[in-house]
């Protein structure tokens, strides 16, 4: 008895010991909460239902973009029994090297959990395989879907598909490593409707990966959405005669329904096959046309940068009438240049003085400095040159050049137009008039316009003074519609009426002017060459039009680098896009086969350093 | 009727209500944790649940015979119990089956007994039988020698069997003979001992045998006018050398994967899917289940084995899932007011023997459940021990039925003596 009172210690370790449980259960239980996270780890298996990419169909209804089946050969490393490693090697045609090798990687990423052991297996392979797959427990096959571009066409308009990127994933919480997105093209800008959307199983597994059901009795299962299939504006024929048109030339070709805006052909040269940048061979076949000199990935039609040249003396025109200083009858002598600055610029032999058509038909340099001088020096209007230039400015923005038009197509540059603070800079304040930036008035110095923004001009030239936004998707299904935001008119800052003198002039051209290969019996066609300065060698061929005169159906503008003057290759190549658009079959088979046969030399080296900084 | 009013009379329902309150819910997390869509049948006999009613059954048979025979025949009998338990001990080594690496079983058709879980109670009854005799003193060397032969010769034969875990249950004994009158420096010396255990592993022998040394050298300048504390200073420090020193040496010449769940245990080496696996599934099935747990038979870790063994050393695991921190706090505090149920009714005995058995019951019954619980939320080393009436096993749960109903009838018959 004399020890009774230890049992006072005794229970107080018993309850020092409980209560130090208790406090390490509270802590992990209740504070902790890492551990419910790893629960779900253990157990939760989200299987992702992919659902097919939209299709996506061309103007006639024929297929541009498809899905083919493709196949992943999937493994669990765990449930690997012993097997005919050599027969399996021999069916996949992989090394008995490379098979341990992608085993090892498998089991790194989780002996219980499936990953991908090959992937995307040709369809013959594919049915080797399956006949022989029970001998090879552990191994399955997942199906995937692959685009395929069956026309081979348009590869810069349509884009390609690739896996996501790291970066893409953290910003886009939809997306999940290994998922496909569209990366250019359609397939970028449509990514939203094309991809549809992933629908989601949430399965519980035991500690051996063996499914154990839904969760929640699939509460938190979401079905997958097919992608909406897409009706692009493109028409595949004319699409593929601009490519063969362009073929061993360097340039591009934008045709566009004036009156929807609807992009009837975009064609950029050299080009790829978008079949290329798809499968297992990617991106070996990426690398290639990235280090190709001619620069193939590079799209021409929206980011590559010209000088309009003597296409851009219309809008000069239209911009004169407008202001009130430039009429039908309004006529300036040129005497092989123009005469103020001491004949310069430099003209091409003409009759003297012509009115306005006149002038656009033969594409008199003189008269549109002329023109550009009383618009910008117009002293009763604007105090000063910089005031009457912002005013030459803001005409031509409202033209769509030296902005972002917002087609749907990404990757669309802006241009330029220089500005005041531009010249200012340069000049010094003060320091710069109306003969200074004189080369404005033709087209050239420091004007930047893509092949898109050119086709775009000739829309509003068309539409007597508006467009619609260029676009390639016309319909979305399943309403067909395209997006709302390109059935508004966008007008520019000409009033409909000034466009007749113009458009006689631009008839004139192709009548009787500069673009006389471009005349057709059965159309009356309107266009405008241009010879875009290239500092780095041969002149671009430029060629703007669109037809029919009253009613247009299609604007063409072609520009062919290195081409020379206007009349040599853009204008034939232009006006057969034309004849190919509105009578779908060519009579001039003489003139078609000197285009497709020709070859124009490639642009010099430092040409394409230009292009690609910009 | 007589004879049934006699078997119960007097007992302590508060210690069987515990008892069958423990036992039922024991079994009820055993169904849960291998409760699965196609064997929902209580009584599929197949399945370890049905297999636990079974032991259910007869263990409330084996409490009743405990409670019929006469309050005498313990303490008689002790010796003879003892003697027999020694004997199968022995007898198991030669007879046994073999299962992973241990032979400590006798299998009679489905069902196996483990005379380990036995000698338990016969080790108490003996060293009660032992301690109780009047002119006993525990401060004499020649009872302490007895005592840790009492309680030495069943660890031997159990660590022969290679059941570690089983035999290390033992050392709970400290307790009874610390109340029974053992120095309290026992208490410490062991307490030193477990620290030094660790501490070694930890940081090693050199760094160890410095800190021992500063230790020594600091305490011998404070206390050097005191000659006898002197002595206790420097033979302490020379065992605690012996013991740094021995503990390096077993350690060195463990088997690697012992070595290894050693180093995980102490944090050394993280190895989430081997040695370490058990205690993170054990401390992810419970800390998923957060306050009040995902709901009777809702557990995911527990159902799906994620945790390993879920039914007998980790059934814990599987109250902390689908009870949360309410069930796993309310199964800590049932267990411990029974423990200290155990010593109230202990203390108020006239008979030493039976407070000496009480005392052993809950010492034993408070190490199961120190390092089984411990061992699933990461306080203790794996050792596969049973959580006392809860985990499923017909051996252990025999064995403390018997353990505790004994007590229960001593405590009942403490009346008769009176009379
Ligand atoms: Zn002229």
């Amino acid at each position: 008895m004399i020890y009774s009172e230890r049992k006072y210690v005794i229970i107080g370790i018993f309850i020092v010991v409980a209560l130090a449980f208790i406090a390490r259960l509270f802590y992990v239980q209740v504070i902790n909460d890492s551990y419910k996270l790893s629960a779900n780890n253990n157990v939760l298996r989200y299987l992702i239902d992919y659902p097919a990419r939209g299709l996506v169909y061309d103007r006639n209804g024929e297929l541009l973009i498809y899905n083919e089946a493709a196949y992943d050969l999937m493994v669990t490393p765990k449930q690997v029994k012993v097997i005919d490693t050599n027969d399996l090697c021999k069916v996949l045609g992989i090394t008995i090297a490379q098979f341990k090798k992608k085993m090892l990687a498998a089991r790194i990423y989780s002996p219980y959990k499936e990953s991908i052991f090959e992937k995307q297996i040709q369809a013959e392979t594919y049915a080797k395989l399956q006949e022989k797959l029970y001998k090879f427990p552990g191994f399955f096959v997942q199906s995937r879907t692959l685009r395929k571009y069956p026309s081979s066409l348009a590869a810069h308009i349509l884009g390609y598909v690739g896996e996501v990127t790291e970066k893409k994933t953290k910003a886009n919480p939809y997306y999940k490593s290994g998922d496909y997105i569209g990366i250019s093209g359609l397939e970028s800008s449509y990514e939203i409707e094309l991809r549809g959307k992933k629908g989601l199983k949430v399965m519980m597994v035991d500690v051996f990966n063996r499914p154990k059901g839904h969760f929640k009795d699939g509460e938190y299962d979401t079905l997958a959405v097919t992608g909406k299939n897409l009706i692009s504006s493109i028409s595949g024929r004319l699409q593929k005669y601009g490519e063969a048109l362009l073929k061993n030339k360097t340039g591009s070709i934008v045709a566009i329904d004036p009156t929807t805006g609807e992009i009837l052909a975009c064609v950029t040269s050299p080009t790829y096959d978008p079949n290329l940048l798809v499968g297992r061979d990617r991106s070996k076949n990426y690398g290639a046309l990235a280090s190709d000199p001619g620069l193939p990935l590079f799209n021409r039609a929206l980011r590559a940068y010209y000088p309009p040249g003597s296409t851009f003396k219309l809008i000069n025109g239209l911009i004169g009438e407008q202001e009130g200083v430039t009429f039908r009858d309004t006529r300036y002598p040129c005497r092989g240049g123009y005469p103020v600055m001491g004949g310069k610029p430099k003209c091409h032999a003409h009759s003297s003085p012509m009115d306005l058509p006149g002038a656009v038909a033969t594409s008199c340099n003189s008269y549109f400095c002329y023109v550009f001088r009383s618009i910008v020096d117009n002293r009763k209007k604007y105090r000063n040159i910089v005031s009457g230039f912002s005013t030459w400015r803001e005409y031509v923005l409202s033209f769509g050049v030296g902005k972002r038009i917002y087609s749907d197509l990404p990757q669309e540059l802006s241009g330029n137009v220089p500005t005041v603070e531009h010249y200012n800079k340069i000049f010094g304040k003060n320091g710069w008039k109306s003969s200074t930036i004189v080369s404005l008035s033709i087209g050239q110095g420091e004007l930047d316009i893509t092949p898109l923004q050119m086709a775009n001009i000739m829309c509003i030239i068309a539409n007597r003074g508006y467009y619609y936004t260029p676009h390639i998707i016309k319909g979305i299904y399943p309403s067909k519609q395209c997006r709302p935001e390109y059935k508004q008119k966008h007008f520019c800052k000409v009033a409909s009426q000034h466009f007749d003198n113009i458009i006689d002039g631009m008839q004139g051209a192709v009548d009787h002017g500069t673009s006389t290969t471009a005349k057709m019996k059965d159309y009356i066609v309107c266009g405008k060459t241009g010879t875009a300065q290239n500092p780095h060698g041969k002149d671009h061929s430029v060629f703007v039009a669109f037809a029919p005169r009253n009613n247009p159906k299609i604007v063409v503008a072609v520009l062919v680098e290195n081409g020379g003057w206007g009349a040599t290759w853009a204008v034939p190549i232009g006006s057969l896009m034309i004849e190919k658009y509105l009578a779908d079959s060519i009579k001039r088979i003489e003139l078609e086969t000197r285009m497709l046969e020709g070859i124009v030399l490639p642009p010099t080296q430092s040409d394409r350093i230009k292009a690609n900084k910009k | 009727m007589r004879e049934q009013q006699g078997i119960f009379k007097n007992i302590d329902w508060v210690l069987v209500a515990l008892y069958l309150l423990l036992v039922i819910m024991g079994w009820l997390n055993i169904y849960a944790s291998v409760y699965n869509d196609e064997h929902q049948s209580v009584t599929d006999f197949s399945q370890k649940y049905g297999k636990q009613l079974v032991w259910i059954v007869s263990s409330i048979g084996l409490a009743i015979i405990c409670l019929i025979l006469d309050g005498k025949f313990y303490a008689t009998f002790s010796p003879v119990i003892y003697a027999i338990s020694i004997v199968s001990l022995i007898l198991v080594l030669f007879l046994g089956t073999e299962i992973s690496g241990s032979k400590s079983w006798f299998r009679i058709g489905g069902f196996g007994i483990q005379p380990a879980e036995f000698a338990k109670f016969a080790a108490n009854l003996m060293l009660a039988k032992y301690l109780s005799n009047i002119s006993i003193k525990l401060t004499d060397l020649k009872t302490k020698l007895m005592s840790g032969i009492i309680i030495g010769l069943p660890i031997l034969l159990i660590l022969v069997e290679n059941e570690t875990g089983c035999a290390l249950v033992f050392i709970a004994f400290v307790f009874t003979l610390y109340r029974e009158g053992l120095s309290g420096n026992y208490l410490w010396v062991g307490f030193l001992a477990i620290l030094i255990f660790i501490l070694t592993l930890i940081f090693g022998k050199t760094i160890l045998f410095e800190i021992i040394g500063g230790v020594f050298i600091f305490i011998f300048f404070v206390v050097k006018k005191n000659k006898q504390n002197v002595l206790i200073i420097v033979a302490t420090t020379i065992v605690s050398l012996g013991g740094v020193y021995s503990v390096d040496y077993a350690f060195d010449h463990l088997e690697s994967h012992q070595k290894k769940r050693i180093n995980v245990f102490l944090g050394k080496e993280i190895d989430v899917k081997k040695a370490g696996y058990n205690v993170n599934q054990s401390l992810i099935a419970i800390g998923s289940g957060g306050l009040t747990g995902k709901g009777y038979l809702k557990g995911t870790q527990t159902k799906y084995d994620f945790v390993p063994e879920q039914s007998t050393d980790f059934i814990f695991c599987t109250v902390g899932e689908e009870w949360g921190f309410v069930g796993t706090s309310t199964v800590l505090l049932l267990l411990i007011f029974l423990l200290i149920r155990i010593i109230f009714i202990s203390e108020r005995q006239r008979s030493t023997f039976t407070r000496i058995y009480g005392y052993g019951v809950a010492s034993i019954i408070f190490f199961h459940i120190t390092v089984n619980v411990g061992m699933t939320i990461g306080l203790a080393p794996v050792i596969g021990i049973p959580l006392p009436f809860f985990s499923y096993g017909g051996s252990s749960l025999w064995s403390f039925t018997v353990l505790l109903f004994i007590f229960i009838k001593l405590d009942a018959y403490r009346l008769e003596i009176l009379r």
